[in-house]
């Protein structure tokens, strides 16, 4: 146990260290006593004996100094003394060293925060049991359709005859209720997922109180069971566990409530709020279907299964369906697979990095910032430290205390940053709520590690550096320069200005990210979705189907919600649709063209499909390009007319007059093509694609559409409309809620906020990086204006211009942003390629970005160098002289 | 100040831990019979015995206890711990290898 003794004795000497200096004390006494002793009987006197012990003995206190030495921790007394120091020398200079701990507080804290989102969000594993064992499985189509959502059909193979695993579980996705309210509640739409029975087990949760589902429930014929999620539970039902077994009404049908799942479980989407059984939801027809691509499906690998090895079985078994169904060019060729980890967090992986990469250059810009400061400080003091270093202080010595004071700094740095990051985190928490595994982010003891990391790093980065000006100079030379105060320091100001090269420089990489992720996103912005956008106001509704079984009542409803809206003083127009531009996909369908002959085998038609009542054209103001609209009179089983995409007559009726042909679809019912209307995108960030409109009282499947998004335009201020608009639902069916009530503008809004989100942040940073960088050159300068008095002051008085010393001093400031510049955008260049990804309707190299931060550096520099430069011209070459 | 040479100092390890292999001894005691057994030829200033006892306790080679001494006060007494007597075997054959090797030099010079 010989590391055990080791480790007593430093923590004694740490902790005891009083005590252990006693001891020592003792010791030593006890020593001289004994020599004392036998001094005395070798016929000393006492005084002469106590004289010779003490001669044979040595200095005690220089002995009891170097045995302190070698206890453990003497090191570190020392360097708490120098920490002491160090900060007591910074109390006397606060504005530098407050501005010094803000830039470090900023770039810590920056920096900690996104190293804590990358890593609760891409780098901990799920929170599943075995979760390296899962896999979100996917069908794959064509080249276009590479990782599809999966036909539940399809699915009930892969489960039935799949070998690999243990587990499968099919869900839905961006499914809603309206939870009827109970005892004076509201109704709601609530976001919710079906799911198979399984989906609990294959991912290894539990519920907090009750139970998941079991095979029973997950039936056509079962009662109607609901799961609930924590937040929802404690809102909706004040968290009370009497919840079990009570009915709950979903769409206006019964269903029992059997349990609550944890807090932390969101799957599969961050806002499903509710789970059902999805064999009791949804039709059979649908779960049989092969050739519906509506649903997700993972699996849990068995042991010692591969994900290639599962991934070429569901391939052989989809082929084979495919080839069953040769007649339907709908069913997908083949599977594919991918890791749960990475479906989970794919979206964001790239973005996240981004943003960590700022902060990091932003860090790194900081703590080169205060090196920098530091290098100054130091050249006032160099006399202070030449004249040490001349009386005997130790060179480790005094590079100790530049590290220590450099480490004050970093430390109350570091103290402020986790408050930076703390503040950060939350930020980021509330502002991307949708985020998948938001809600895992915290800072715990590895973020806290590596602010701790991450200050050391700044100390002995910004401290050796400040510091290697010191050591390389000689002491004679440096005393010498003190008493002649001209041409000093060069080598100081080299590094300095070395450093400020490497500042700009990444300032200019940090600008031109930021450069083209605004761009991107200012393209994505004005993206022209193909319709009126300004004062149009949408919300969502969906009618229960036990209210509303027939399609007749949903045909009365729409009509009179839409009349009633359209009397509204202020309302221009107001149509009824499946969703608005910008607001998704929505689902698609294929066709084909009755005049046309059949298509070779494995090829297809496919359109998306919107449900619209006639006025919606007018009221988006989407043009009508060819023939006319259907009217209103298209009702039911009797509607038959067809209004098409402009992109989807260029795909399918290229130079061909599509008025008149028929599209054999939904139900293989013919609908003859009345009109063609111009392009809209269901994404900003999307190419327009082929649409078809079909009357909105068409009656499909199960009837006419039951849901949908009410558009409201107007000549002035929407929003104000929306009360009068919710209060009319109201009276139609107290009993109905309005959801996500949002202008055209916040609809694009939504589906740009990650864009918004990364471009504001990384400009951020990069404007901070620029003022930190501007801030550098004008210290640098004025510095260099100083140190060059008297020779500025020499020069004027040999006649030099004033015009000329200002050139000269303005050369000296800009030439190292100018070498900073040109290795930045070589630098954006290389860093421009890597967030290729995350641009829209911006090149990588785009030519406008790199101008406009060229010129900003450049600008920014020059204003930063003009006020010192503009001093060193303006001053009065006697006094100058004067100051020798 | 006692600071004994390089040379000194490594023998000095080697020199304190031979003198306790044989039973615990207090610093005066150790001192005293590094300079008896020398035959007074090693004039070593006591005080530079206890950095290096002290050293060699964080080591681990040696340990210390607070016992009565002979006369009947309070003196710390060190001895070898099984790393040290490893150590110590280690240096004398060290010591051993390298005293022959000067006698070497030495003698055929």
């Amino acid at each position: 146990m010989n590391w055990a003794r080791q480790l007593r004795m430093k923590l004694r000497a740490l902790f005891g260290s009083r005590e252990s200096s006693r001891r020592l004390d003792d010791e030593i006494e006890f020593h001289l006593e004994q020599q004392i002793v036998e001094n005395v009987a070798a016929g000393m006197s006492k005084e002469e004996a106590r004289r010779a012990a003490l001669r044979a003995f040595g200095n005690p206190s220089v002995v009891k100094d170097e045995t302190r030495d070698t206890w453990g921790w003497v090191r570190l007394e020392q360097i708490a003394r120098d920490l002491r120091n160090g900060a007591r020398s910074l109390w006397r200079t606060p504005r530098f060293a407050l501005a010094a701990v803000l830039v470090m507080a900023l770039g810590i804290g920056a920096t900690t925060a996104m190293f804590t989102v990358v890593r609760s969000v891409l780098l901990e594993p799920l929170p599943f049991r075995e979760p390296a064992r899962l896999l979100r499985l996917y069908e794959y189509f064509d080249e276009a359709f590479k990782i599809n959502a999966s036909a539940a059909g399809v699915f009930a193979e892969w489960k039935k005859e799949s070998t690999h695993f243990s587990d499968l579980a099919i869900f839905s996705f961006r499914t809603e209720y309206n939870l009827s309210g109970t005892g004076g509640q509201l109704p709601e739409k609530v976001p919710a997922s079906e799911c198979s029975w399984s989906l609990f087990n294959t991912l290894g949760v539990q519920p907090v109180i009750g139970r998941v589902f079991i095979a029973e429930d997950d039936r056509p014929s079962a009662n109607g069971t609901v799961v609930l999620s924590w937040g929802l539970w404690k809102r909706r039902f004040g968290g009370d566990s009497s919840i079990l077994g009570q009915t709950i009404r979903l769409d206006a049908k019964p269903y029992t409530v059997i349990g609550v799942m944890p807090a932390w479980f969101a799957y599969p989407e961050q806002r499903a709020q509710l789970w059902t059984p999805i064999y009791h939801e949804e039709a059979v027809g649908e779960m049989q279907a092969l050739d519906s691509h509506d649903f997700g499906a993972i699996g849990r690998l068995k042991p010692g299964a591969t994900e290639a090895g599962a991934k070429a079985e569901l391939s052989v078994i989809t082929k084979r369906l495919h080839d069953e169904h040769k007649d339907d060019p709908f069913v997908s060729k083949g599977a594919d697979t991918k890791p749960l980890v990475d479906d989970v967090v794919g979206d964001v992986k790239t973005p996240l990095y981004v943003l960590f990469a700022a902060t990091g250059c932003f860090l790194f810009i900081a703590s080169l910032n205060v090196a920098s400061l530091l290098v100054a400080r130091e050249a006032t003091r160099r006399r202070e430290l030449a004249i040490r270093a001349a009386l005997g202080g130790g060179k480790w010595r005094l590079l100790r205390e530049h590290l220590m004071e450099s480490l004050a700094l970093s430390i109350a740095g570091g103290i402020a940053g986790l408050l930076v990051a703390y503040t950060a985190i939350r930020w980021f928490v509330t502002t991307r709520q949708e985020m998948n595994r938001v809600d895992t982010i915290h800072i715990d003891g590895w973020a806290m590690a590596f602010a701790g990391g991450l200050v050391f790093l700044c100390a002995i980065f910004a401290g050796a550096t400040s510091a290697l000006s010191v050591h390389g100079n000689q002491i004679l030379p440096a005393l010498q320069e003190v008493a002649r105060s001209h041409s000093a320091g060069q080598e100081r100001v080299r590094l300095r200005k070395w450093l400020l090269s490497v500042e700009v420089a990444l300032t200019a990489v940090l600008l031109v990210g930021a450069g083209l992720l605004l761009k991107s996103y200012k393209q994505l912005r004005t993206v022209d979705l193909g319709c009126v956008t300004d004062n149009v106001l949408t919300m969502h509704l969906s009618l229960p189907e036990a209210a509303y079984k027939e399609s007749a009542s949903r045909v009365n409803f729409y009509e009179a919600l839409l009349a009633r809206v359209r009397a509204l003083p202020g309302v221009q127009a107001a149509a009824f649709t499946r969703m608005v531009p910008g607001e998704g996909y929505g689902g698609d369908s294929g066709f084909a063209i009755a005049e046309h002959p059949p298509l070779p085998e494995g090829k297809y038609n496919l359109g998306i499909v919107r449900w619209v009542d006639p006025g919606y054209f007018a009221a988006l103001g989407i043009p009508i390009v060819q023939g006319q609209l259907f009217d209103s009179n298209q009702r039911l089983d009797k509607a038959d007319e067809v209004v098409v995409s402009a992109e989807l007559v260029r795909q399918y009726f290229p130079g061909e007059n599509p008025i008149g042909k028929h599209l054999l679809t939904i139900g293989r019912r013919p609908f003859r093509v009345v009109g063609v209307v111009g392009d809209t995108r269901f994404l900003a960030a999307q190419a327009a694609r082929s649409i078809m409109y079909f009357p909105l009282f068409v009656s499909i499947y199960d009837g006419v559409a039951n849901g949908g998004t009410l558009a409201v335009r107007s000549d002035r201020d929407v929003t104000a409309l929306a009360l009068p608009v919710q209060r009319i639902v109201q009276q139609l069916d107290p009993e109905l809620p309005v959801a996500d009530v949002l202008t055209m503008d916040q609809v694009i809004g939504k589906s740009t906020v990650d864009a918004s989100f990364d471009a504001t942040l990384v400009l951020a940073f990069a404007l901070l990086s620029l003022v930190l960088a501007a801030s550098g050159l004008f210290g640098v300068l004025s510095y260099v204006a100083t140190q060059r008095t008297t020779e500025l002051g020499v020069r004027m008085a040999l006649g030099a211009q004033r015009s000329e010393v200002l050139k000269m001093m303005l050369w000296d400031g800009l030439r190292p942003a100018g070498v900073g510049l040109i290795l930045g955008l070589a630098g954006g260049f290389a860093s421009a390629r890597l967030i290729r990804d995350l641009l829209y309707g911006v090149k990588p190299l785009d030519a406008s970005v790199f101008v406009v931060v060229n010129v900003l550096l450049l600008t920014v520099a020059a204003a930063a160098c003009l006020l010192p430069a503009w001093r060193a011209s303006r001053m009065d070459p006697m006094r100058a002289l004067r100051n020798e | 100040m006692g600071k004994p040479s390089d040379l000194v100092q490594g023998t000095l390890d080697l020199l304190i831990l031979k003198t306790i292999s044989l039973e615990p001894k207090h610093g005066w005691a150790i001192a005293k019979r590094i300079q008896q057994i020398s035959r007074e030829v090693l004039q070593v200033q006591q005080g530079s015995l206890y950095p290096a006892l002290h050293r060699l306790e964080q080591r681990g080679w040696i340990k210390a206890k607070w016992k009565e001494s002979e006369t009947r006060r309070k003196a710390k007494f060190y001895s070898l711990t099984a790393a040290g007597r490893a150590q110590l075997e280690k240096e004398a054959e060290n010591w051993n290898r390298l005293s022959a090797a000067i006698n070497l030099v030495v003698e055929t010079s």
